[in-house]
C-alpha cells in the first residue's frame, strides 16, 4: 500500500493542502495519507511526498490542478514530472541545517507517540524520571540555553528559582502566544511535532517540582489549537501526562488555554493575567513569576521553543548543546524566513550564522526579484538592518551591540519599493494599539509618535518633528515598564539611523 | 467530547475544530471551523467558574456561540464569577476578539503586519474595502461581511495571509478575493 505524506501545517494549508490531500484520497482510496509538519521550505508548500524503496520523494508545489498530471505521472511510484523535486533530505535547503528541535517536523505523524518515539522521542523524558530535580537544572544550566521568546535570559537559572522555591503548587506555563510578525516556529512544531512541547512541559514539571502546566496559545492558531487538543490526548493514553508519568510516580496535568487576541499577553506578566481571566495588564517585577506567577505561585514561564530544546539537552546532555554555536549564545536557533523571500520558511541553525547567509544562501533573495532594501530582525520590536550589515553573525551579543536583539529569530525581507518611513509610523501604529495601557510614555508616547511621524511624512517642518520624535523615543525607552513601550523605539530608530533619507535626512550611519 | 482515562476529559481543550469543507469534487476535507465540544449543554457562563482563568473560557464560549458578547449577559457573569460588572467589562474591552456586536455573517481578517505588508497586504486591504466600500473593521450595510485587522497569522512565509470564517489563505492576491467576496454579496 502506497503511503503519501502531506502537511497539515497552517502555512501548507493555506496554500491548499487540505484540497490536494482530498483530490488524491479520492482518487486513491487505497493509498494511507499521513498528515504531518511542515518541512519549513514553504515556498514549496503545498509539498507532497511518496514513500518509495530509496526513502521519500517530494513533489511541491502541488496546487490542485497539478493533481491530474501528477497522477498521470505515477505519483504513487514516484514518476517524473516538472514538480518532482527528489528526496527533501538532498535539498540544499535542508541539507544545510543544523535540526535538533525540527528534526522530526515534517516527517513523523503529530499524532503518534510509536512515531515519536521510534525517531528519538521520549528519550529525555526517560532519562530525567531517573534524575533528581537537582540532577536534572543542572543539565538545563551546562546546557546555556537562553530563552527564545525573545529576553534571551539563562533558562538554567529560572529553573534553578523555581526549583527551590517552596510551595503547595507550582507552574509551568508555556508561551504559546507567538505574537512578533515573522515568526512561526512555534506554529509549526506545535502543528508538526506537539509531543516534543509536551515532553519537554513534562521534564520541566520534573525539574521544578510542578505538577501542572498551560499551554497559552494565541487564538490566531486554530489548527494548533486542533493538533495540540489530540496530541495531549495522546499522551494521556500513553502516560506522558497524567498521575504517573513515564511511571516515575510523578503527577504531570497539562492543558491549552485560548489567548483572545492581544499581542501584549506574549509579554509574561500580562500573560498570567491572562491565564487569570483578567485583563492582560503587564504586572510590575518583582516580585518575579519565577516566584510568584499564576495564582501567585512559583511558575516558569518560557517559550515553545525553549522548552522543545529541553528533550534533545536532556537526551543528549547539557554539553552537548552548549559546544553548538558561538560564545553565550548556545545551541540552535530556529530562524524563520519571512516577508518578501524567494525561499521563506524555517532554518534551524547553531548561533553564529550570518544575515546574509540567510537571506541569500538560504533564503534565494527577494520573492519579487528586485534588489532587498532591509530586514527587521526579530519581530516589530526589532531593528530594520540594510543589506550594507548583512555580515552580521546571528548571534545574542552581536545584536545588543547594536541596540537590537535577535528575538524570537523572525527575518522579514523587504525589496526596494518599501517605504521606510511608513515602516517607522506603523511601529508607533502597532505600539499605540497593542498597548496595555499601565504606563503613560508607552500608552500616549505611541499615540503621539505616529502623528508625528505623520507630520514628518507629509513634508511639515521635519527637522523640528524628528528632534521631537527622538525625544519621544528617549522618554518611551526610559519610562516604559515593559519592551513594548521600551522597544518600539528599536525599529523607529534603526530607520532613522540607516534609512535617513526616508525621512528626508542626509546619509545614513557607516556611510550606507 | 473525547474520552479521556481517569476522567480527565476537562483537561482537553474547550473547544476542537471540526473537519468541514468541500473541495471542489465534492469530497470531505480537513478544515478549521470552531465548534463547541465539550459543555455544549451547559450555560457558558456558569460553566468554567471552577477553573484558573475562567472567565476567558467564558467569553471565549459566548463570543463563539452568540457571535459577540451581549452587554446583557454582563450582570450574570460579574455574579457568577463574583467580580463588579467594571471588572468584567474591562476584561471584554481588552481583547480584541470579544466584540459587543455581532459581526457580518462572513469575517475576512486581512493580516496587516509587518511581512505582508512586505509582499503588499496594504494593496489587498486597500482593495477589499473599496470593493466593498466599508473601512476597516466595518461590515458591509446588507450585514454580509465584515473586515477586520488581524496582526499575523504566523504565514509570514506564505502572505499576504487572510483568515475567512476561520480558514486561513496564503499568498492571496486582490484577484483571489474577488470571488468569495462575491458570493458572500450575492448571498440570500
Ligand atoms: C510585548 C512583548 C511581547 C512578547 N511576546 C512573546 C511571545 O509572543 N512569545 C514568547 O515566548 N515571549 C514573548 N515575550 C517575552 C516574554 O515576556 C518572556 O520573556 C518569555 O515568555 C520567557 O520565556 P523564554 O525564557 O523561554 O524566552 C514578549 C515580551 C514582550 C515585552
Ligand atoms: S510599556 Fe506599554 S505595554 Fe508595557 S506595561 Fe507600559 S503601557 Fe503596558
Ligand atoms: S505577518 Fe502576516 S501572517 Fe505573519
Amino acid at each position: 500500500m502506497s503511503r503519501i505524506f502531506i502537511p497539515l501545517d497552517s502555512a501548507a494549508v493555506a496554500v491548499g493542502a487540505d484540497e490536494v490531500a482530498a483530490a488524491i484520497a479520492e482518487a486513491h482510496p487505497e493509498a494511507e495519507i499521513v498528515r504531518t509538519g511542515s518541512r519549513g521550505m514553504h515556498w514549496l508548500e503545498p509539498m507532497v511526498e511518496v514513500e518509495t524503496a530509496e526513502g521519500r520523494v517530494a513533489y511541491g508545489p502541488v496546487s490542485l490542478a497539478d493533481v491530474d498530471s501528477l497522477l498521470e505521472a505515477d505519483l504513487m511510484a514516484a514518476g517524473a514530472h516538472d514538480l518532482r523535486l527528489g528526496r527533501p533530505e538532498d535539498l540544499p535547503f535542508l541539507q544545510d541545517q543544523e535540526r535538533l528541535t525540527f528534526a522530526r517536523c515534517g516527517i513523523t505523524d503529530p499524532l503518534s507517540v510509536t512515531d515519536y518515539e521510534t525517531h528519538g522521542g521520549l528519550e529525555g523524558v526517560k532519562k530525567a524520571t531517573g534524575m533528581s530535580a537537582e540532577a536534572i537544572c543542572q543539565e538545563v544550566m551546562t546546557s546555556g540555553l537562553r530563552g527564545r521568546g525573545g529576553a534571551a535570559f539563562p533558562a538554567g537559572i529560572k529553573w534553578n528559582t523555581v526549583s527551590g522555591a517552596n510551595a503547595d503548587q507550582k507552574y509551568i506555563v508555556c508561551n504559546a502566544d507567538e505574537g512578533d510578525s515573522g515568526t512561526f516556529a512555534d506554529r509549526m512544531i506545535m502543528e508538526g511535532d506537539p509531543l516534543l512541547l509536551v515532553e519537554g512541559m513534562v521534564i520541566a514539571g520534573l525539574g521544578c517540582g510542578a505538577t501542572k502546566g498551560y499551554i497559552y496559545l494565541r487564538s490566531e492558531y486554530p489548527i494548533a489549537k486542533r493538533v495540540l487538543g489530540q496530541a495531549i490526548e495522546q499522551a494521556y493514553k500513553h502516560g506522558l501526562l497524567g498521575d504517573d508519568v513515564m511511571g516515575s510516580g510523578k503527577a504531570f496535568h497539562l492543558e491549552v488555554f485560548m489567548g483572545a487576541g492581544a499581542y501584549i499577553c506574549g509579554e509574561e506578566t500580562s500573560l498570567l493575567e491572562s491565564l487569570e481571566g483578567k485583563r492582560g495588564q503587564v504586572r510590575a517585577k518583582p516580585p518575579l513569576p519565577a516566584l510568584e506567577g499564576l495564582n501567585g505561585k512559583p511558575t516558569l514561564v518560557h517559550n515553545v521553543i525553549s522548552l522543545c530544546a529541553v528533550p534533545t539537552i536532556l537526551a543528549k546532555g547539557g554539553a552537548f548543546y552548549r559546544d553548538l554555536g558561538m560564545g553565550r549564545s548556545t545551541g540552535t536557533m530556529p530562524f524563520q524566513l519571512a516577508g518578501n523571500i524567494k525561499q521563506g520558511g524555517l532554518v534551524e541553525k547553531a548561533f553564529g550564522v550570518t544575515l546574509k547567509a540567510l537571506v541569500e544562501d538560504f533564503g534565494g533573495g527577494t520573492r519579487s526579484g528586485r534588489p532587498v532594501k532591509a530586514v527587521q530582525v526579530g519581530g516589530p520590536l526589532g531593528a530594520y538592518i540594510p543589506p550594507s550589515r548583512f555580515d552580521m553573525p546571528m548571534d545574542y551579543e552581536t545584536f545588543a551591540k547594536i541596540g537590537a536583539g535577535v528575538g524570537h529569530g523572525g527575518i522579514v525581507v523587504f525589496d526596494d519599493t518599501a517605504d521606510m518611513a511608513a515602516q517607522a509610523k506603523y511601529a508607533f501604529d502597532f505600539c499605540a494599539h497593542e498597548s496595555c495601557g499601565k504606563c503613560t510614555p508607552c500608552r500616549i508616547g505611541a499615540v503621539r509618535g505616529s502623528e508625528v511621524m505623520a507630520k514628518v511624512i507629509a513634508g511639515e517642518n521635519r527637522e523640528t518633528n524628528l528632534t521631537l520624535i527622538e525625544d519621544l523615543l528617549e522618554v518611551m525607552e526610559d519610562g516604559s515598564l515593559c519592551a513594548m513601550g521600551g522597544m518600539t523605539p528599536v525599529p523607529v530608530k534603526s530607520i532613522l539611523d540607516y534609512f535617513p533619507e526616508a525621512v528626508g535626512r542626509g546619509t545614513a550611519k557607516g556611510g550606507e | 467530547m473525547i474520552d479521556l482515562p481517569g476522567g480527565r476529559s476537562h483537561l482537553l481543550p474547550k473547544y476542537v475544530l471540526e473537519l468541514s469543507t468541500k473541495n471542489e469534487k465534492g469530497a470531505t476535507v480537513a478544515a478549521n471551523t470552531v465548534q463547541p465540544c465539550s459543555n455544549t449543554e451547559d450555560d457558558p457562563i456558569t460553566a468554567f467558574v471552577s477553573e484558573t482563568g475562567g472567565l476567558m473560557h467564558a467569553l471565549n464560549a459566548l463570543q463563539a456561540r452568540d457571535g459577540y458578547i451581549d452587554a446583557a449577559l454582563v450582570p450574570k457573569l460579574a455574579k457568577a464569577f463574583n467580580i463588579t460588572k467594571a471588572e468584567v467589562k474591562g476584561v471584554i474591552s481588552f481583547y480584541d476578539d470579544f466584540t459587543k456586536a455581532p459581526k457580518g455573517k462572513h469575517v475576512v481578517r486581512i493580516c496587516q503586519a509587518e511581512a505582508c505588508q512586505a509582499v503588499g497586504s496594504r494593496s489587498l486591504t486597500a482593495h477589499t474595502l473599496e470593493k466593498l466600500g466599508i473601512g476597516l473593521g466595518d461590515t458591509t450595510p446588507d450585514g454580509h461581511v465584515t473586515v477586520e485587522a488581524v496582526y499575523c497569522l504566523g504565514l509570514c512565509a506564505t502572505g499576504p495571509a487572510v483568515m475567512i470564517d476561520g480558514h486561513v489563505k496564503g499568498r492571496v492576491a486582490p484577484a483571489d478575493l474577488d470571488p468569495i467576496l462575491d458570493a458572500a454579496e450575492a448571498e440570500a
